[in-house]
């Protein structure tokens, strides 16, 4: 995924349209692509053009239905550690090796080590949890969702 | 939230994007065995049973300018909580917004992930957070990611 800005001029205002027309939805009836380029004064196979064109620079990182994980049957887990600096690396690696952390990232504090744990079974997060205490002989603090907020972020383009 | 062996299909035939063709349901319908009418039916239903939670395009903020992004976390009183947290999430500048248990020498419940241009921009969403929550929040911080240790994708692959 395209971690750096776009060129200034990369997109065009029907491209930065497009963009912040179809975060909002996009819909699911026999012909969407005509209907929602309509709405955008495009035809269908313009809008497509255009899509394969935003994928193509980077500027899109997914068309399509977003899935309610949970509801797939997944169960899931942010973790955080916290490792001394001079183990970091050997623990990182302990960490990643397990195919159910799904994503791992360093940030700047006490708890330095925060990871996602992903299983199909909800006993898997504590079994890999309890794994990785075994492993490394530091603590694996759970934060198990609670509640999940519904969510406005929006990209203006 | 219930999922049968054919809405199981369609979630592995669409897991990696909708078809760009001009009839993408027609696509799915002849990848899946299923007709057409019932791939509409079912994903609309997925959609309103929350299974889906929007058909839509993804921008990658990355490559629009929010480059920079930290995770906040605030000490909220219990009993407000869900009311704030819901107050939080709707924000457009908030990616992820959870209620998630304190722990020993972490005293925060609301995790809020904030997107910015800068990391002064973010700094400043943060604050705008603090109003909102004002007297209601005892304590907060936020964490700067340093560096990207593993990132795949959640795993998850239902079974057809």
């Amino acid at each position: 995924m395209r971690r750096k800005p776009l060129p200034d001029d990369a997109l065009d205002a029907t491209d930065r349209k497009i963009l912040n027309v179809l975060q909002e939805g996009f819909p699911i009836e026999p012909a969407p692509f005509e209907k929602a380029g309509a709405e955008l004064g495009l035809s269908g196979a313009e809008l497509i053009e255009r899509i394969l064109n935003l994928r193509e620079i980077g500027a899109i990182t997914r068309f399509g239905p977003f899935f309610d994980a949970a509801a797939m049957g997944g169960a899931f887990c942010l973790c955080a550690m916290e490792v001394p600096a001079a183990r970091f690396e050997d623990v990182m690696t302990l960490v990643n090796a397990h195919t159910e952390v799904a994503h791992n990232y360093e940030r700047d504090h006490r708890l330095n080590m925060w990871f996602v744990l992903a299983d199909m079974a909800p006993e898997g997060i504590d079994r890999v949890a309890d794994l990785i205490e075994g492993e490394t002989g530091l603590r694996v603090l759970r934060f198990p969702k609670l509640e999940e907020f519904f969510i406005g972020f929006k990209v203006t383009a | 939230m219930t999922i049968d062996a054919i809405d199981k299909r369609l979630i592995g035939a669409t897991q990696a994007g909708l078809p760009l063709t001009d009839e993408p349901y027609a696509a799915i319908a002849a990848q899946t065995g299923v007709s057409e009418a019932e791939v509409i039916e079912r994903l609309r239903a997925m959609l309103a049973r929350g299974v889906i939670r929007r058909v839509a395009l993804a921008p990658n903020h990355y490559a629009l300018g929010m480059v920079a992004n930290g995770m906040s976390v605030w000490d909220v009183e219990d009993a407000r909580a869900t009311e704030l947290g819901a107050q939080i999430g709707a924000l457009e500048f908030v990616s992820h917004c959870y209620l998630r248990p304190r722990a020993e020498g972490w005293p925060y419940n609301l995790f809020a992930m904030i997107h910015g241009a800068s990391r002064d921009e973010v700094e400043e969403k943060r604050r705008e957070i603090a109003a909102i929550l004002g007297p209601a929040c005892r304590e907060s911080d936020i964490l700067y990611s340093t560096r990207i240790l593993k990132k795949t994708g959640m795993r998850l692959k239902p079974e057809s």
